[in-house]
């Protein structure tokens, strides 16, 4: 087990000590887009509205804080792996290492994770200054958690599967700008048409959103949510460790 | 009639003694680090390596010659588990590389033809994200990063981010990574590709001194001089598929071991091969007065046209 820790902290070395070259880019990066969203849905449109018994912005911090997860962690893990296998080909002397699957699959997991966590702490910490709604509990903190790990895992699917750049910018079009948009970040997916939840219940966000919000407002807290999220990470990591194992030139 | 001795008998005799040094240059030992056999690997419907057998003698400089595209960035892939076996098995250092891949990689060290760092971090960072893939605990991490750095000349760039490097440089970067974990058997992929000669010259020291201190190396390479200046044994491969291996003497007396060079009045350079240089006099005197004609011992490329029909360069 300290074994395995250690090759886990191994892989991800380098990908934090990058981390740490980059911090003010990786900051501004990864919080523009929230603000954005805050300041326009939460500020611009949703002023005095109120949602399912609270406040519109109470109700959006938690669905962004979620939305942040998926961007922040997705596009880091994502990014760095893809540049690192098509472009420097330094992901080639990781596999050369005499290092497990699976350590290289959570190893490489962890940097998606730890800026997802930075951004969504952010996010949170402003949300909570806009309204006394929001609970910081240590529930909220695990569905943070799984929901970075989850999105970050995701990633390395997506930068495994990419041939090209362009590749990642086509898987980032399809799931991504959709489930940004449609997951339950900015209203409550009970709303949407039958046929339209089916299909957001498939994607992971959907279940982020949810238990974040759920955790973040007191509600009664769905288990079932994430349970759906851990499930979606336990999905991508065998598919990780697969597409590894599988690899092609 | 002009008859020329050859500018490189004096280097080939050269190297003809240089290969004497190694206890392998026959081909004799059964301590085998490399064993792999019926080794096929397909892309599609093309297939990329041919059911091959290859076996690399402990302490040896294994040459890998062929042209562009021929299968030997894809056979060295397969040996260093980088791309899986369609069929056949690779034995590296005792362990399976399908079985126990964990163990065979451990064996081994790699510098592959394209640079490889990370270049988002720095040539020291480099090394110790190297250092700990393979599991080097930290008082010896930094002791065999100064050693290398020493050894291969690199402590003034050990700062720089590996951009700022030119090529040779980023290949010495490369090199101490790929040594960090004294591994037995070291495989390089084309190691001069792209380098001017005196880089070139000194990544040929590096190699020898390794193989002196007795590290394995296995080398693919088109350039039939660096295979001649570095190898024990040589095997060529076209197509995929391994034409012959041996010792570079041994190759050459395959074919002959004189070549007379001509250019005949059909205004083409004609080779012909002779077991002996009094054979090729003898054939030399049949010529005719106004052809320039050179004899000189055979080398790796007249053996590989001779026995592929085309040149390492690829035509």
């Amino acid at each position: 087990m300290f074994d395995h820790l250690k090759e886990i902290y191994y892989v991800a070395w380098a990908d934090l000590r990058f981390m740490r070259h980059t911090m003010v880019n990786v900051l501004i990066m990864s919080l523009m887009a929230p603000l954005l969203y805050l300041l326009a849905f939460g500020y611009g449109m949703g002023r005095g509205i109120i949602t399912e018994g609270v406040s519109y912005i109470a109700f959006i911090v938690p669905g962004i804080v979620a939305l942040t997860a998926l961007s922040a962690s997705f596009s880091s893990t994502s990014s760095r792996m893809n540049v690192q296998r098509l472009y420097y080909r330094s992901f080639d002397e990781m596999m050369l290492g005499p290092l497990r699957l699976s350590s290289i699959v959570i190893g490489k997991s962890i940097l998606g994770v730890v800026r997802g966590l930075i951004s969504c702490l952010i996010i949170f910490a402003i949300g909570m200054m806009l309204t006394s709604e929001l609970q910081f509990t240590p529930l909220f903190v695990l569905c943070m958690i799984v929901s970075c790990l989850t999105f970050s895992l995701l990633g390395e699917t997506a930068a495994l599967l990419a041939k090209t750049h362009q590749s990642m910018s086509t898987f980032s079009t399809l799931i991504i700008l959709p489930m940004t948009f449609l997951c339950g970040t900015f209203f409550s997916i009970g709303s949407m048409p039958e046929w339209l939840r089916m299909v957001l219940y498939a994607l992971p966000l959907t279940y982020s959103s949810t238990s974040m919000r759920e955790s973040a407002l007191g509600w009664s807290f769905s288990v079932a949510s994430l349970a759906m999220l851990v499930a979606f990470g336990i999905a991508f990591y065998l598919a990780n460790i697969y597409l590894l194992k599988t690899r092609r030139v | 009639m002009r008859c020329q001795q050859s500018a490189s008998d004096n280097e080939r005799d050269a190297t003809s003694g240089r290969t004497g040094l190694s206890a392998f240059a026959d081909g004799g030992s059964t301590d085998d680090i490399i064993v792999g056999n019926n080794i096929t690997k397909k892309f599609g419907n093309k297939t990329a390596v041919d059911n091959i057998d290859l076996r690399v003698h402990r302490g040896e400089i294994f040459g890998f010659l062929g042209p562009n595209g021929a299968g030997k960035t894809t056979t060295i892939r397969i040996l260093t588990t980088l791309a899986n076996l369609d069929s056949g098995t690779v034995v590296i250092n005792g362990h399976d590389i399908v079985r126990d891949t964990i163990g065979a990689k451990a064996s081994m060290g790699v510098i592959q033809q394209h640079i490889s760092l990370d270049k988002d971090l720095t040539v020291i960072e480099n090394m110790q994200q190297h250092a700990m893939y393979h599991k080097l605990p930290r008082p010896e991490r930094k002791k065999r990063i100064d050693e290398l750095v020493e050894y291969i000349g690199l402590h003034e760039y050990v700062d720089y981010k590996v951009d700022a490097l030119s090529g040779g440089w980023k290949k010495r970067a490369a090199i101490v990574c790929a040594l960090l974990h004294s591994p037995q058997i070291l495989f390089l992929d084309e190691p001069t590709v792209g380098l001017d000669i005196k880089a070139r010259r000194l990544i040929w020291d590096i190699i020898r001194k390794l193989n002196k201190s007795g590290t394995t190396i296995f080398l693919t390479t088109h350039y039939i001089e660096e295979a001649e200046a570095l190898c024990d044994r040589v095997a060529f491969i076209d197509q995929g598929k391994i034409i012959a291996m041996g010792t570079p003497e041994e190759l050459c007396k395959k074919v002959g071991a004189t070549t007379v060079e001509y250019f005949d009045g059909d205004k083409k350079t004609k080779y012909v091969y002779f077991s002996s240089r009094g054979e090729a006099n003898d054939f030399v005197n049949t010529l005719g007065a106004n052809d320039t004609v050179t004899i000189r011992n055979t080398n790796l490329e007249d053996c590989f046209v001779e026995l592929t029909g085309k040149s390492v360069g690829g035509n």
